[in-house]
């Protein structure tokens, strides 16, 4: 017996651990975005899957070289890089794509401590800096489908060189949201649902996005009350603005799967990291999302409002952490410990 | 208010129980060691103090160290032999402490002397509890409090319920499965004694659904002239926690800081039960208990009976020894247990089981930064904010912690088991509530 004896592990209790491990629930995520791309390569063809790699090899390139080493293999800048990639427009200049997935990870993130410790969701960070450094380029919107041109040719100007002003030749659209606060017209609501609309490359599918958003669901990779809170409250404010005026304001189904709302509720809202970490916290962050894009939407200068009201909620949420302590076992009430 | 399938808890785990190893297993005897190893100090309260020395003999049952005050229990020779030496022995706990080591009779019949068999009914309750704590019978389910303690509550609160605890929720385990299901009479007659001595007249038995041969032999076995009910409740983990126990039967919460008692209830565990019915039955003091020795990483798992203080090695070796991806040896369940790192370290009354993990059992991982999962606030039964409280443990803020209630974790180690991030919150808030616990009282300013 003794002579069999070996090297015994000797560690802290709990000695079992549960099945999941965060870089599996990080790639399961990059997973689940893939049919994303898959969809927007469709509609939009190869410069969809440019922007998107583009995106990707800077969000990748910038966690490699900054990184606390060893933090790529985590998947989590992969999916910054993915997710930045689908809010962009398909004719959008791949050397902009970088700078922003640079911006989104260097800033968004490294810059706080990496993982976990950032305030502000990196990817929507990254656009947020592009919107503000390149208006033009990235509200530049081709139309998906393909009309005009094959399904193999560029929509827009992938390839412009740096820092010259890109030459748009591409056809382009108006987006549904653009098209309803600048001109009062709608969009078919099949068109919307599907994703055969203009748009940026992640946007336009909603049915895919929720579709693939039940998967991690189901597999509690992301918590559901952050993406129901959102899209019940926009469609409940909605609704209730559509009721009151149905010509001036927009139905609750339009205000639902146009815009970036789908994939902004699904995959950005329920970044853990940026999201309260108790239960209470995430109804109030998600409800406070759906109605800051409702105004947004509806009274704001944008026409689209749903990047800004999740940063906005990112930023309260460390309050809302603090409101919302649960209450312990065998005490009276929840006790608030600012 | 949520209803429950089966009376429970809210939060909690379900790691894979794998009591399929052993639950069918009958209990075996195991023949006597060499030689047995009886620590001082095997009970919550005052270790025993020393009443032989080298060389003196001692038959089985034998007291060899007396109780020190009330909060204390006697230690009992489990073996007939001769004491060889007295001095450090490595702990269960993983501390060295003081020992008796006994030789044990190569020939030796092992009976213990005759003695008086205490009749319940004549007794008054302190005589009861007095019987109790001179057979040295301690929480068989792992904490080893001194049973009689409980039984003799302060004179302003009433007890008007006595709890049993058949639970067992830690995977591996089925020492109290097996006495449920092969010793009913006896658990019922311990649990009668109790009564007695409390003056209770209604008593549960909490078993986990997953375990329902014991709960029909507990059933089937109840006397017709007490009020005993058999409790089926939800199979979740930690299910056998004090508060989640109470929690299930009667719905209420312990107060924060506050013991059962202030509810009425006291808990017991059945196989204490069953060792209090033993000691009514035979006179013969606690020195063997039913351990569990599972894992894949023992040749042939098993339920035995053992002599307190046989030596792990001996007790491996009854069961076909160590598999070659054998990894980690734990004395108790694999998420409260703890870890050994010799085979000399002696049975004590309260080891529940000893379970051997392979390499492919136990966490050998890296931590990742915490991504704000939640996960371990669904998982707390005690509904703390583990994610928090683990912020400022890492931070080293324990004095943040105690509003937090960090003192009332009771270190089930749930939180630990569901991170994906592997971050070691049940081990962080152990030191912290040492850390807490050691802090000057009250200083004037700071």
């Amino acid at each position: 017996m003794k002579a069999a004896l070996k090297r015994l592990i000797v560690a802290a209790a709990p000695h079992l651990r549960g099945p999941v491990p965060t870089p599996v629930i990080m790639w399961n995520v990059v997973g689940s975005l893939v049919p994303l791309v898959a969809a927007a390569t469709y509609f939009f063809g190869p410069s969809a899957l440019l922007v998107v790699a583009a995106s990707v090899l800077g969000a990748v390139g910038t966690e490699h070289v900054f990184g606390n080493g060893g933090t790529l293999a985590d998947g989590s800048a992969a999916i910054t890089g993915v997710l930045l990639g689908l809010t962009l427009p398909a004719g959008f200049p791949l050397w902009m794509a970088v700078v922003g997935s640079v911006f989104a990870i260097g800033f968004g993130k490294l810059l706080f401590g990496g993982l976990g410790y950032n305030v502000f969701n990196p990817a929507l960070l990254g656009r947020a800096f592009l919107q503000a450094a390149f208006p033009a380029a990235i509200t530049t919107w081709p139309i998906a489908g393909g009309s005009g041109g094959s399904w193999w040719a560029l929509r827009g100007d992938n390839f412009a060189i740096p820092f010259t002003h890109p030459v748009t030749d591409a056809v382009t659209s108006a987006t549904p949201l653009g098209l309803m606060k600048f001109e009062s017209k709608t969009a078919s609501l099949g068109d919307l649902v599907l994703g055969t609309t203009g748009g940026s490359l992640g946007e336009t599918a909603g049915l895919l996005i929720l579709l693939c958003g039940a998967y991690l669901a189901l597999r509690n990779f992301l918590n559901w009350r952050v993406p129901v809170a959102v899209l019940a409250t926009v469609a409940t404010f909605a609704g209730i603005l559509h009721s009151v005026d149905a010509a001036r304001y927009a139905s609750p189904m339009f205000q639902l799967f146009a815009g970036g709302l789908m994939l902004g509720a699904v995959f950005m809202a329920t970044d853990p990291v940026t999201a309260p970490v108790t239960n209470a916290g995430r109804w109030i962050f998600g409800i406070g999302i759906g109605l800051l894009v409702v105004i947004i939407r509806t009274w704001g200068g944008l026409p689209e409002g749903v990047m800004y009201a999740i940063l906005l909620m990112n930023a309260v949420t460390p309050f809302i952490n603090q409101l919302t302590q649960p209450r312990v076992f065998g005490t009276d009430r929840a006790r608030i410990v600012v | 208010m949520l209803s429950f399938r089966a009376p429970g808890f809210r939060h909690g785990i379900h790691p894979p129980d794998s009591k399929e190893l052993t639950a069918h297993l009958p209990l075996r005897r195991m023949e006597f060691p060499d030689e047995v190893v009886l620590p001082l100090r095997q009970h919550a309260g005052k270790p025993a103090v020393l009443l032989v020395k080298e060389g003196d003999r001692v038959v089985r049952g034998d007291v060899i160290a007396r109780a020190d005050g009330f909060v204390s229990a006697p230690v009992h020779a489990s073996a007939s032999g001769t004491v060889r030496d007295i001095g450090l022995w490595p702990h269960p706990d993983g501390s060295m402490d003081t020992a008796v080591r006994i030789t044990v009779d190569r020939w030796s019949p092992q009976v213990a002397r005759p003695r008086v068999v205490p009749v319940w009914r004549g007794l008054t309750p302190t005589q009861v509890v007095t019987a109790i704590q001179d057979a040295g019978v301690v929480g068989l389910g792992g904490a080893a409090f001194p049973t009689h303690v409980k039984l003799a509550p302060p004179d302003d609160l009433k007890v008007q319920l006595i709890i049993l605890n058949g639970a067992e929720c830690e995977p591996y385990l089925t020492t109290d499965h097996r006495i449920m299901v092969e010793y009913p009479e006896r658990v019922h007659f311990g649990l009668r004694v109790m009564m007695h001595a409390l003056g209770v007249q209604r008593a549960v038995i909490g078993v986990e659904r997953n375990k329902p041969d014991a709960i029909e032999a507990l059933k089937r076995t109840v006397p017709p002239d007490l009020a005993i009910e058999i409790l089926p409740l939800t199979v979740k983990y930690p299910q056998g926690a004090e508060k989640m126990l109470i929690k299930a039967v009667t719905g209420r919460e312990v107060p924060s800081g506050k013991l059962p008692v202030s509810l009425g209830v006291v808990v017991q565990n059945v196989g204490s039960a069953a060792s209090i019915g033993e000691v009514f039955e035979t006179g013969l003091p606690l020195v063997e208990r039913v351990v569990t020795v599972s894992g894949r990483g023992v040749h042939a798992p098993a339920n035995l009976i053992v002599p307190v203080g046989t030596k792990l090695g001996a007790l491996l070796d009854m069961c076909g020894g160590l598999t070659d991806d054998a990894a980690e040896i734990i004395f108790g369940g694999p998420m409260m247990g703890v870890p050994q790192s010799s085979l000399d370290v002696p049975v004590v009354k309260g080891t529940t089981g000893v379970v051997v993990l392979t390499d492919a059992d136990v966490r050998q991982d890296r931590s990742y930064p915490c991504i704000h999962c939640g996960q371990c606030l669904d998982a707390c039964p005690l509904y703390l904010n583990p994610q928090r409280l683990g912020e400022l443990a890492r931070a080293g803020r324990y004095e943040e912690m105690e509003p937090l209630h960090v003192m009332d974790c009771m270190l089930c180690g749930s939180c630990s088991y569901v991170c994906p991030s592997n971050i070691p919150l049940a081990q962080l808030f152990q030191a912290s509530k040492t850390a807490l616990r050691r802090r000057p009282p009250a200083k004037a300013a700071s």
